[in-house]
């Protein structure tokens, strides 16, 4: 089981979510965070005050997966936000020890889907 | 001079001066939250540039007299135009009063546009289409069914507070822009939704309660005229949030907020040419069917044709426009107001046929004026932010700010 963690672009979350569907990938879970990374941010101003290099509103996506899962996740989450631009964000693949269903208990592999 | 008359043209003013804020709050809370700070500052500031305008320019075009195109440069500066009355347009207060009142128009009505191009324009490109608008479109209209002189005012056509003048001139140009400025990008796979539903209710109340300014202060005084109107302004958008919300509950199985708002908004625009010749059981038919009408507009021509009104400002005001002049021209009564006439439903066929012909003019002038306006601007400025921009929002890229922070 793998924990698929992808940083993207907000106006790209409903084509990743398509593509995610598409690939029968149906559990995910977003927040709003924020960061940034080589894009380096924005320059904003109040009243003058200028504040430089803000962390820029990013998604972040988790989505808990079987092995044979992880690699058709991780295209769909390309084909959603790749731009090619700088800011398009990143996709953190972790191993995952154990996932428990809580309606019924059940663990690892039956679990997760 | 009457003080009355004076004490509530002021504040008259004054109302219809924080529908333009209000507005703001009704369009902030519809676009995303990139970009709610953009539409908020869009309104303030023509709040500040139309004001100026009006008082160097602006109210001279539209007011001063003469047969033209507009009313020409005469009173520029407001020379000429002091505290004293002006009886042909009205006797009872300062000049200065009917002037000031009449301004607040002049700024909310080029603020409705920003509804069909919202999330999507430059800053710079806004600011010259909309100073240029106010010039080349609402100074002659208004000159036209308002000022001594104006021909349409002379052919008999009715518009008590702005139907013509504000609302179809507004909403046409709001379709001509959002047809040439083109969709925002992404919109097939990601459905804009409102991102405060709070605002956009604030923003609703607030316009209802300016449009009392709006329509019975263009009674130009406090008497039964500017009565008539209060009543029939909240009976009118009243009886359009109710008929939203049955629409939605037949249509799509529940009422919404969303709806309420968008038929009470609807119905204030559809009753704003009406106000003052209209009475009230008129007035009930008038905002009852303003929903059908603006629900049929926004629901399915719009997704039908496929353009990108994003707040639907042709949906709600050109179409709750037309709607409110023609039956202007079928509901007027004498026994309301003498000094208007009778419509068709009291006897008198003409009025309609002027109405209508009013609207037609309003609509091919407006449209073909606002055409050439955003193309001149395209070629000198460009008028769409880059893609990127736009999906970075422009609350950021350009004016450097955001509304709301995810940490602190």
């Amino acid at each position: 089981m793998k924990l698929v963690i992808a940083i993207i672009q907000p106006d790209k979350l409903e084509e990743v979510k398509e593509e995610l569907y598409k690939a029968e990938v149906n559990l995910i879970t977003a927040s709003e965070v924020l960061g940034h990374g080589r894009q380096k941010g924005v320059t904003e101003i109040y009243r003058g005050a200028k504040e430089t290099g803000n962390l820029l509103r990013k998604i972040r996506l988790e989505i808990a997966v079987n092995d044979d899962y992880v690699e058709p996740t991780v295209k769909a989450i390309v084909r959603g936000a790749k731009t090619g631009e700088t800011g398009d964000g990143k996709i953190f693949i972790l191993d995952l020890k154990e996932c428990v269903r809580i309606r019924t208990e059940e663990r690892g592999s039956t679990a997760i889907g | 001079m009457n003080s009355g008359d004076t004490a509530w043209v002021m504040m008259s003013a004054a109302l219809v001066m924080l529908m333009t804020p209000g507005l703001a709050f009704f369009y902030g809370g519809m676009v995303r939250k990139k970009n709610v700070l953009s539409v908020l500052m869009q309104c303030f500031i023509i709040l500040c540039l139309a004001s100026v305008w009006w008082v160097l320019c602006g109210y001279s075009l539209a007011f001063a007299p003469g047969k033209g195109f507009w009313g020409g440069f005469a009173w520029a500066g407001l020379n000429g135009v002091g505290l004293e009355p002006y009886a042909d347009y009205a006797g009872t207060i300062p000049h200065q009063a009917f002037m000031v009142f009449q301004g607040m128009f002049a700024i909310i009505t080029p603020a409705l546009i920003i509804g069909a191009f919202a999330e999507r324009m430059k800053f710079a490109a806004f600011l010259a289409i909309i100073l240029l608008w106010a010039t080349f479109v609402y100074a002659p209209v208004c000159h036209w069914v308002w000022g001594i002189g104006g021909w349409l005012r002379s052919l008999g056509a009715l518009d008590f507070a702005g139907g013509t003048v504000v609302h179809i001139n507004a909403g046409i140009a709001a379709l001509v822009t959002a047809l040439i400025i083109g969709r925002r990008k992404n919109l097939d796979k990601a459905v804009p939704t409102p991102h405060n539903m709070p605002f956009v209710a604030l923003g609703t109340a607030l316009l209802w309660f300016g449009w009392f300014g709006f329509n019975a202060g263009s009674a130009l005084g406090a008497n039964g005229l500017a009565v008539n109107a209060f009543v029939v302004t909240n009976t009118a958008a009243a009886a359009a949030g109710l008929s939203w919300a049955v629409i939605e509950w037949i249509r799509v199985g529940k009422p919404t907020l969303f709806g309420v708002c968008s038929g009470a908004v609807a119905g204030l625009v559809a009753i704003t040419p009406a106000a003052g010749f209209v009475g009230v059981v008129p007035a009930v038919i008038i905002g009852l069917l303003v929903s059908v009408f603006c629900y049929i507009a926004v629901t399915v021509i719009k997704p039908a044709l496929g353009y990108d009104d994003s707040l639907d400002a042709f949906g709600v005001h050109c179409v709750g426009g037309i709607w409110g002049a023609l039956a202007t021209g079928l509901f007027a009564s004498k026994a309301i107001n003498a000094a208007g006439a009778d419509g068709l439903f009291f006897g008198n066929p003409q009025l309609f046929l002027v109405q209508l012909s009013t609207v037609g003019v309003t609509i091919a002038y407006s449209a073909i004026a606002t055409f050439a306006i955003y193309k001149a601007v395209d070629v000198i400025i460009g008028v769409r932010v880059s893609e990127k921009e736009e999906s970075m929002g422009l609350d950021l890229t350009q004016h450097h700010e955001h509304a709301y922070t995810v940490l602190e």
